[in-house]
């Protein structure tokens, strides 16, 4: 099988301080890798470091076999889309226009999108469920659209990595699932391998195939979901006392929070 | 379905633009015309036209007096056209600016560049150096390198490792900008007898401007314009914030430099030559965003167009409505300019309430 990311003994530091202490995973192609842990563990910064907005201070990040920083600014944009958490847009583009954006990686800068272009952003919105809000500006639509339109500019990047800064945190259950759910559909349908960082730890045990979980800045857990997800696992990690259970419906483990250990 | 669609917008773009370059021909046109001479405006396009090439021999001239030529061609051509230049570098870069600070009150002043052209000019004006280089006044000289020093200053202060944060260039704009002015007007406190010149000169005005300022800010000008254009759509992935742009493959800090550089320039050269004219870097992107909307690609052109078309406007108020007196240009493009953009403010928000766009 190959590798789609393969991170090697990676050091992160702002300044001074340490971010992300020895880091070493490997994703294959068509993994729905969920990156859990507690606020602080340097889950987006690790994220960041995997598209290339941060730079490592040491050890290697290897993107479909070949170094990150070999990569150019638009080669790269070909291979990882990302969908960041905050998806502001300053003044009101349309739907469509910020969808197009996502062409940007194939266009060189005296040439204009083609009907292909058009074609692939039609064929994102689709996709996405969102085609219906093409003409509406992207600052008038709900937050749970807003995220699909985002997630369409990603997949305008024919990307063969997706990678999601907490897609479902200000989202309604209703709205989680079907994010989710599309995720979890270009996953098997079109073999993209997605990468979420996400604080519902259910939600990512139910669609990951596998987890990582981070803590202060190091990997503590890195597996199956029902390998990751242990009572010492999360004790450890967000030094809580959680009872893990099996959740019956979704035929994956469970975890119910009780009390935190510091009181 | 979607083809049509897509032409559609592409054809309505290219249309917009060839019907704002129509009216920025005619405007130039009528506002060459106007003034206390009595020339009509048939009159004006005949001189002109005699004077190109290829078709100049085919039209008639004979019985336009020879003062009308020298008015025209010596004084109110050359005074139209450089507004034109002037507006439209001023309305490129406040467009450009605004997108890549992500902030609407952003303009081409915003990072000092005119209190550094302000400082420049009144300490040629103060000291009386008289200068010429390339027929420009030494006033445009100081204002000039005022400008790009001022603009150097910004940019070292603001730059960390190989990254310009962009908070960082607003704040230390208006920190070395409030510096500059501090120092101008310390200046002026203490040289009272120039202090009319002074500000005179920084509300901006074409007064007595002619060929000699024209004939060597036009190719750089219009070429930075070109160029400027070319990253329309730079500007836009960027709107979204600069790591996604980074991540749709842009060269976020490498495209900001490039624009950072290719509008101070652009400023610095407009400003040596009209002094500090306000408000048409601000509201005349505005107004184009508030009617076609944010896509650099059509904002960009269209707000250099009407940007040339809205100073020309003003200008020919400035120089007519107290005739023979001339108000400095700079307060009519916001006597103007403000009203009119807070009608369309006011058009829009009705909008927004009612649900149509």
């Amino acid at each position: 099988m190959e590798m789609a990311i393969e991170v090697e003994s990676l050091y992160f530091s702002y300044g001074d301080s340490l971010i992300l202490r020895d880091i070493n995973f490997k994703i294959k192609k068509g993994e729905f890798v969920s990156i859990i842990g507690p606020n602080g563990s340097g889950k987006s910064t690790l994220l960041k470091n995997m598209i290339s907005i941060y730079k490592p201070n040491r050890g290697s990040i290897k993107i479909d076999g070949k170094e990150i920083r070999e990569y150019k600014a638009k080669e790269l944009a070909k291979k990882i889309a990302i969908v960041p958490q905050d998806t502001n847009i300053a003044y009101d583009f349309s739907v469509f226009d910020v969808v197009v954006m996502g062409r940007n990686p194939y266009l060189g800068r005296f040439q204009s999108e083609s009907y292909k272009d058009f074609q692939i952003v039609e064929d994102s919105l689709k996709l996405t469920d969102t085609l219906y809000l093409k003409d509406k500006s992207i600052n008038q639509i709900s937050g749970g659209e807003r995220q699909r339109v985002i997630i369409a500019r990603a997949l305008a990047q024919e990307p063969e990595i997706m990678l999601l800064d907490e897609p479902t945190s200000h989202l309604d259950i209703n709205h989680q699932i079907e994010i989710l759910s599309l995720l979890k559909k270009l996953n098997t349908e079109k073999s993209m391998t997605i990468i979420i960082v996400i604080h519902d730890i259910n939600l990512a045990a139910r669609y990951s195939s596998k987890m990582i979980l981070l803590n202060k800045g190091e990997i503590i857990s890195i597996g199956k979901p029902r390998e990751v997800i242990t009572y010492e696992n999360i004790e450890m990690a967000y030094n809580l006392n959680v009872v893990i259970t099996e959740n019956l419906y979704t035929n994956s483990p469970y975890l119910i929070p009780l009390t935190s250990k510091k009181l | 379905m979607y083809m049509e669609f897509i032409s559609k917008i592409k054809c309505n773009r290219s249309i917009m633009l060839l019907i704002l370059f129509i009216v920025l021909i005619i405007s130039i046109c009528v506002f060459a015309t106007i003034g206390t001479a009595n020339i009509s405006v048939s009159e004006t396009v005949k001189i002109v036209i005699s004077r190109l090439p290829y078709i100049g021999s085919y039209v008639d001239i004979d019985k336009i007096p020879q003062s009308h030529f020298i008015i025209i061609l010596k004084v109110r051509l050359p005074r139209v056209l450089l507004g034109v230049l002037v507006g439209a570098a001023l309305s490129s870069v406040g467009a450009a600016f605004q997108g890549m600070f992500k902030n609407p009150m952003a303009d081409p002043y915003v990072i000092g560049i005119s209190s550094g052209a302000a400082l420049g000019a009144s300490i040629i004006i103060i000291s009386g150096l008289n200068i010429s280089l390339l027929k420009l006044s030494s006033v445009s000289i100081g204002a000039f390198l005022g400008a790009m020093i001022s603009t150097f200053i910004v940019y070292f202060i603001s730059k960390i490792k190989n990254k310009v944060p962009i908070n960082t260039l607003l704040l230390s704009g208006i920190a070395v900008g409030q510096l500059f002015t501090a120092i101008m007007s310390f200046l002026m406190v203490i040289h009272t007898k120039d202090v009319n010149k002074i500000i005179f000169w920084t509300l901006g005005s074409f007064s007595s401007k002619g060929w000699d300022e024209l004939i060597p800010i036009t190719v750089p000008v219009l070429f930075s314009i070109a160029v400027l254009n070319f990253f329309s759509r730079d500007l836009n992935v960027m709107l979204t914030g600069e790591e996604s742009a980074r991540s749709m493959g842009i060269e976020v800090e490498r495209v900001k430099l490039t624009i950072l550089v290719i509008c101070a320039f652009m400023t610095a050269m407009v400003v040596s030559v009209s002094g500090i004219i306000g408000f048409v870097g601000l509201i005349i992107p505005h107004i184009i965003r508030l009617v076609i909307g944010p896509d650099h690609r059509i904002l960009l052109p269209s707000s250099a167009l009407v940007g040339g078309i809205f100073m020309i406007f003003a200008d020919t108020i400035a120089r007519t409505i107290i005739s023979p007196t001339e108000v400095p240009v700079g307060i009519i493009t916001a006597m103007f300019g403000a009203p009119f953009f807070l009608y369309l403010l006011l058009k829009k928000k009705k909008a927004y309430y009612s649900g149509v766009k």
